[in-house]
């Protein structure tokens, strides 16, 4: 599939295949995210997969290292492009999957009967739309562990709210168009929220802070409130 | 064997170059806001440069020595005193066990590095010792410092042959920073990956405009004010990778200066890049300031970070001489 390369700045390298949530080019940029992760250029700091792009960050001393007359950027820009031009035989790697209680309880979806209206269907078809398909993390982002995850069935999408929220509870399951995500921590949020999860998306003392990583495949399942509470208090 | 908190400041929080290998997990880097400033503090007091260091605001704390230290103040000019005495910035200082650190008034810059020789006593989070506020990890407990905090040396000297009953020997030279930083308000610029998404005019008006540096402006990022920015493609973008210098283009038409604490990816346009050889200028800019943007070529951003980096080593062996000569 085509791409454009581009600078970020004067330490990124920016590999863009267009600017859409599509599940194929997502699979070219998870592609060559885990091939440039083995192949791990001198110079290159991190990599950074997101929906239809994949950013090299590079510290350029060490990059340009042994090619005094080129700049950092071009050095790593023919090695990108090494591996472009040579296609691995297998694609992608299957990510892993893995199963996510949700409370859709009122109490814990303050947006959810205000979605279900403007889609004009009861809320527990809402619950079983959301929870009746497999969901891919195209990217981790925004807050540390945060997933975007998608794509939402098409009669459940819907626009950020206009006014953002000051403070989203850590856990919140919200949806913004046709993408879906969980707050790893309280913060700032404009998605509308439609449930919570007692699972910690992020957890600095474990070995593997974020409990997801680009690739993986999610689904959710509806748990009760009591539930809920018994899960968070065990974990 | 330790520095002790009598009284907090703004933000003081413990930072390192910064945290590198997890931003696909979307942990953000954060690291000091004015790495030129790090590195001179640390090679002042014998250090590697990229040792951990305390960054500190206006109002910045009131510290006590709890035992003798080689230490350095650089960037900002907060007119620090030590039990009184002039403490100057890019110098290295000894002081006793027991004397008080203070900082009076904002002489010039925004942000003020300490370091001690032989470092501070840290948790490393992640292979860095960076203080990560979001998360509240890395550095002293993922916090800003509190009254009663006290921050562990990692080496102990006693440095009484030196002192020889004295509170304070400042010695008598300092590192020259000016190649370090920008001459004027002047930001040099890198156009980023949506900067053909401007209107001819707005282009011109990046270049042109003197723009101020607003109130609501921190370590995630600098907003900037000034007549807003058209754009000729109504698209939304998809959320991709940003950076610490990343000029971000708001849905107002103003702009924003992405800085340590910056997110991993955002969906804001990106305009352009400040290079990275003038973050540290910008880093110690202030509320209220103005800077002016003219646009570089990459060879040129490169080239600008080469002779920093350059200017660094030489100063790295000036004073290495220089100590070793006392």
């Amino acid at each position: 599939m085509p791409c454009r390369i581009a600078p970020l700045g004067d330490r990124g390298l920016l590999i863009d295949w267009g600017n859409r949530i599509d599940e194929a080019l997502n699979r070219q940029v998870l592609s060559l995210w885990d091939r440039l992760r083995r192949a791990s250029p001198p110079g290159v700091s991190d990599l950074v997969p997101a929906y239809s792009s994949l950013t090299l960050i590079f510290n350029a001393p060490d990059a340009r290292h042994g090619v005094p007359a080129a700049t950092a950027y071009d050095t790593l820009r023919r090695q990108v492009e090494h591996l472009l031009a040579n296609p691995p035989e297998t694609e992608e790697t299957t990510g892993r999957q893995i199963r996510i209680p949700v409370c859709y309880d009122q109490t814990m979806a303050p947006d959810l009967p205000a979605l279900a209206a403007r889609c004009g269907l009861p809320a527990d078809k809402v619950v079983e739309l959301h929870t009746g398909r497999e969901y891919r993390v195209f990217m981790l982002g925004f807050l540390p562990g945060f997933p975007y995850m998608g794509t939402v069935d098409e009669q459940i999408a819907t626009p950020r709210l206009s006014e953002p929220r000051s403070r989203v509870p850590a856990g919140s399951v919200g949806i913004a168009g046709a993408q879906t995500g969980i707050y790893p921590l309280e913060s700032p949020g404009g998605w509308n929220l439609i449930g919570r999860t007692p699972l910690r998306l992020f957890d600095a003392q474990r070995a593997e802070p974020t409990l997801l990583q680009p690739g993986d495949r999610v689904r959710f399942f509806p748990i009760s409130p009591r539930e809920f509470h018994q899960i968070q208090a065990g974990s | 064997m330790s520095l002790l908190v009598l009284k907090p400041g703004l933000l003081d929080t413990i930072q390192d170059r910064g945290r590198f290998g997890y931003a696909h997990l979307g942990i953000n880097p954060t690291g000091v806001m004015d790495i030129s400033a790090m590195s001179v503090s640390n090679l002042l007091v014998g250090n590697k440069p990229d040792e951990a260091v305390l960054e500190m605001h206006f109002p910045a704390p009131r510290l006590r020595f709890e035992s003798a230290a080689l230490f350095a103040l650089t960037g900002a000019d907060f007119d620090a005193r030590l039990d009184g005495q002039v403490v100057p910035v890019h110098t290295p200082v000894v002081a006793a066990a027991g004397t008080a650190l203070e900082f009076r008034k904002p002489l010039s810059g925004a942000r003020c590095y300490l370091s001690v020789s032989g470092g501070f006593e840290m948790e490393s989070w992640l292979g860095s010792r960076s203080t990560n506020l979001a998360v509240q990890a890395g550095g002293f407990h993922g916090r800003a410092l509190q009254t009663d905090d006290v921050l562990p040396f990692r080496r102990a000297t006693d440095y009484g042959d030196i002192l020889k009953g004295k509170k304070i020997i400042v010695f008598p030279w300092k590192a020259d920073v000016r190649g370090l930083y920008p001459g004027d308000e002047t930001l040099r610029f890198f156009p980023g990956a949506e900067y053909e998404w401007l209107t001819p005019g707005s282009k011109e008006r990046l270049v042109t405009t003197h723009w101020k540096i607003t109130p609501h402006s921190d370590r995630m990022g600098y907003r900037i004010e000034g007549p807003a920015l058209d754009r000729n493609e109504a698209v939304e973008l998809v959320s991709s990778a940003v950076v610490p210098g990343t000029i971000q283009l708001l849905p107002n038409g103003q702009f924003i200066i992405l800085m340590a604490d910056s997110q991993t990816t955002g969906g804001y346009p990106r305009i352009g890049h400040v290079i990275g050889a003038d973050m540290p200028g910008l880093a110690q800019m202030r509320v209220g300031e103005v800077l002016r943007l003219q646009q570089v070529d990459l060879q040129a951003a490169e080239a600008a970070k080469a002779v920093q980096i350059q200017g660094l080593l030489r100063m790295r062996w000036g004073i290495y001489f220089a100590l070793h000569a006392v």
